[in-house]
């Protein structure tokens, strides 16, 4: 842990940086909302904003921010939103900080500013460089069309090669997200996590609690109509890539631990996993990118529908090529079949640490503390007589 | 042929909501003319938070009970005995039966808010607001097909005797075979206004200074068309929910957030530098809709509430940040006041504060004595640098003038009874409230009537379809 620590500490120095213009944004508005409160029902972010009484500290508003979901039913609720004076939208000011976040903790710190450019075309665009590399290293060794091989991926590129690249930009991607995470956590210093408030956080991670709009009805996407698409597409997605990593998981447990080496048969577990979990990182992506296309203009912010739909559309992509991959590898188009899915799964690694996929973590470590925060007694005892 | 709706309800609110669910629900077509555009839709509702209810024992949100006679008791103590007891136990009752409906149509409860514990026994809050409250009913309208127009305000309403025929905004024409008239009342007519409160002793019209807490859609002009036709009139222009709030507030659409919660924490000072109420009185939830009317009543409409650090975190956060000094005097300065009387003041003040046990949830010793007026609750020397000012002008919520309404929500001419027009909300609020106000009160009476008023107007229309088929028979 010491060489974390080391690349942790730049973070002490964070708190005495100004508020950034996006900052004071969610500062005021959120001195407006602690003076009104009618929202506090819907989430965490708003009972989380009645223990505070001011809004001028770096690490409250990067917390807030990442605890709020952008669900939008704060903003069609809001008596202060756009056109009023005071011009109120929480999840737009919310979404604009959130990314400052992914930015100021990214780890090696100027790679930070890939958020501001990781959009469609930059993934798409590492995508296909890869996977033209891969096709050209494949016709110079002229196994790009090849007779059936029976799913046998080894034959075009050896199992060790592939463990090593992949293997090794994955290992990076997630300890370049782990470094910004624990630079975040100490920021915010919630306290020490007890098991209740462990259990808590996580339950409301893996339900997406606050998606359901505080009465379980779901949240906005269009107007202010309550709809649970967001949250079952979301699940889809994220269940879907679980499985699919399980998928991963179990088929190296077979490599190295009983020696069964792949291509598995379609009814063994790890086909069974990449393809149930497959189906749904289908399904979830394309409904998230249709909602994406939807949202209501004032819901979060117009400039990171880029990063959104990037990062949407390369998992999209690589469950596609992926189950691909499954229906045709005993044909001659394997090795091309292969190439383009290795291609989408390269990219996804390469900008993992700086696309939306951050937004999990911060927003698991935003619940976390919340569900330490609210354990903690509130100093406050603000006029309830 | 023009097309002609079983009813039509003018307004857009949550009275007029309701009215036009429960006709729609009754089988009637109804039209909905909103005078706001979309953006600004449902009146004050979409300021409002919460729903007076009487229970009887524990209801989901709702602790305890709130049986008819205390709300009665409760109703009879905010206005003075200014109210009708017939009218008023009819609220009150159906104000324990009307939640699984609005639930029915997306309205949701949640336990109260933070820094609104003293509610929690007799009012239910709705998730996320009034404006959420209204979005819901909105939805539930279109799902049920009423027909909606955003930025059509009626100006002229067209009768026959005491009948109702049609409404007009602009050159556009509306007819009904009946109507309910849920439009609000007219606050944000400062013309009214100027005429209403006239000119004081000083020379000046105190109504210009006035802050309008709700939307600036409600000007009056249908009360107003609705008096030249000789409709039957109750209430006083001059009267109106009026509490003291932020001076920075906006004109209009300033809602909750601009509520200055601190008066009972501290002194209370005009632009003379001088206290003239006694600021602990009572709880402040029970007081601070006089201080509206006891601003209005001091030079230039607007006074000063003056606290030191040890209230600060006691008292709901300011939307505006206040004025910081390390002095009064500083203070004074920075206010614009005169620096001796303002010191004077507070010295007196602090003088007269006699020791006590300081307690903000009960009414406590800590009082003054020797002074006029005296703080008779929470007097603690201001002491404690650095001292606070929130400058604080009259900000209007509602007001009582309205149509006369019996118990089926008919509107009267001279004393006979309309066959096929209603009024709900604020519009017949004055019915029940002729003056004073207690939390959540303004959403039972628009609840009740709004849903009365709608299944009147159907029946109504039904009636004059029966009577119209039997013409033709």
């Amino acid at each position: 842990m010491s060489s974390l620590d080391t690349l942790t500490e730049q973070a002490i120095n964070w708190h005495d940086k100004p508020l950034s213009k996006n900052e004071k944004e969610v500062s005021r508005i959120m001195t407006i909302c602690n003076a009104c409160r009618y929202c506090e029902g819907f989430c965490a972010v708003f009972p989380a904003m009645t223990r505070r009484l001011s809004f001028d500290n770096k690490a409250d508003l990067n917390y807030l921010a990442n605890l709020c979901h952008n669900c939008g039913a704060c903003l069609h609720a809001c008596q202060y939103a756009p056109p009023h004076e005071f011009g109120v939208n929480v999840p737009q000011s919310m979404a604009k900080v959130r990314k400052e976040t992914y930015i100021s903790y990214a780890w090696p710190a100027p790679l930070g500013r890939l958020y501001e450019r990781n959009g469609l075309t930059l993934s798409l665009a590492t995508a296909f460089g890869v996977i033209l590399f891969l096709i050209l290293a494949l016709i110079s060794q002229g196994t790009l069309w090849h007779e059936p091989l029976a799913g046998d991926f080894y034959a075009v590129f050896p199992h060790n090669t592939m463990v090593v690249m992949f293997g090794s930009v994955f290992s990076l991607a997630i300890l370049a997200i782990v470094i910004g995470l624990v630079k975040f956590w100490r920021d915010t210093s919630p306290g020490r996590p007890s098991t209740p408030a462990m259990f808590e956080a996580t339950q409301n991670v893996l339900q997406l609690k606050y998606l359901d709009g505080g009465h379980g009805l779901g949240c906005n996407d269009e107007d202010d109509r309550f709809t649970h698409r967001r949250r079952v597409f979301h699940h889809l997605t994220f269940y879907g890539f679980m499985l699919c990593l399980a998928a991963t998981s179990v088929a190296t447990i077979y490599h190295y631990v009983l020696g069964w080496e792949a291509p598995y048969g379609y009814t063994s577990l790890p086909v069974i996993l990449g393809t149930v979990g497959g189906i749904g990182l289908l399904i979830g992506p394309a409904g998230l990118f249709w909602l994406n296309k939807h949202r209501a203009p004032l819901h979060g912010d117009p400039s990171q529908q880029t990063m959104d739909r990037g990062f949407i559309a390369l998992l999209f992509w690589v469950s596609l090529t992926g189950l691909a991959l499954l229906v045709w590898r005993d044909t001659s188009a394997m090795a091309l079949l292969l190439a383009i899915h290795l291609g989408f799964v390269m990219a996804f690694f390469l900008t993992m640490p700086y696309s939306k996929f951050a937004h999990g973590f911060y927003r698991s470590a935003a619940l976390l503390k919340w569900s330490i925060e609210k354990r903690q007694p509130n100093n406050l005892g603000l006029g309830s007589e | 042929m023009t097309k002609q709706w079983d009813v039509i309800v003018v307004g857009g609110g949550n009275a007029a909501l309701c009215a036009a669910l429960t006709a729609r629900e009754a089988g009637s077509t109804v039209l909905m003319l909103e005078s706001s555009p979309f953006e600004w839709r449902g009146g004050n509702s979409q300021h409002t938070r919460n729903l007076r209810c009487m229970h009887d024992g524990p209801q989901d949100v709702l602790i305890d009970s709130y049986p008819e006679e205390e709300f009665w008791q409760d109703l009879l103590k905010v206005t003075g005995g200014l109210t009708d007891e017939k009218l008023a136990r009819m609220v009150i009752q159906e104000s324990s039966r009307c939640r699984g409906w609005m639930q029915k149509h997306g309205v949701r409860f949640q336990p109260p808010l933070s820094g609104a514990l003293h509610v929690a026994r007799t009012n239910a809050f709705f998730m996320g607001g009034g404006k959420a409250l209204v979005n819901a009913f909105y939805r539930s309208a279109e799902n049920l097909g009423v027909d909606i127009l955003y930025e059509t305000p009626v100006d002229d309403i067209e009768f026959d005797g005491s009948r109702f025929v049609a409404v007009r905004s602009g050159e556009k024409r509306f007819e009904g075979k009946a109507c309910v008239l849920a439009c609000g009342g007219f606050e944000s007519n400062r013309e009214w206004l100027r005429e209403a409160w006239g000119q004081n002793e000083r020379g000046e019209w105190p109504s210009d200074n006035f802050l309008i807490r709700g939307t600036r859609f409600n000007t009056g002009t249908v009360l107003k068309v609705m008096m030249q036709a000789g409709a039957d009139i109750i209430g006083d222009p001059s009267q109106s929910h009026c509490v003291a709030i932020d001076a920075r507030a906006p004109l209009y659409d300033g809602g909750i957030c601009t509520r200055i919660d601190c008066v009972s924490l501290g002194v209370v000072v005009n632009r003379d530098a001088v206290r003239f109420y006694d600021e602990g009185e009572d709880f402040w939830p029970k007081r601070y809709a006089i201080w509206g009317r006891l601003v209005a009543l001091q030079p230039g409409q607007i006074a000063y509430s003056i606290i030191d650090s040890k209230a600060i975190g006691r008292f709901m956060p300011p939307v505006f940040e206040g004025t910081k000094a390390q002095t009064i005097g500083e203070l004074a300065d920075k206010l614009g006041l005169d620096r001796a009387v303002m010191e004077k003041t507070v010295a007196d003040y602090n003088q007269a504060c006699a020791p006590g046990t300081f307690d903000h949830t009960i009414l406590d010793d800590c009082r003054t004595e020797g002074i006029e007026p005296a703080k008779t609750h929470w007097a603690l020397p201001l002491d404690k640098a650095p001292f606070y000012a929130y400058a604080v002008r009259p900000g209007i919520t509602f007001t009582y003038l309205g149509l006369k309404t019996d118990d089926k929500a008919s509107v009267f001419f001279g004393g006979e009874r309309s066959p096929n027009l209603y009024a709900a909300g604020e519009i017949n609020a004055g019915n029940v409230l002729g003056k004073g106000y207690t939390a959540g009160v303004g959403m039972s009476i628009g609840t009740v009537f709004g849903r009365l008023a709608g299944a009147q107007a159907a029946i109504a229309a039904q009636k004059q379809d029966a009577g119209v088929d039997h013409v033709v028979a």
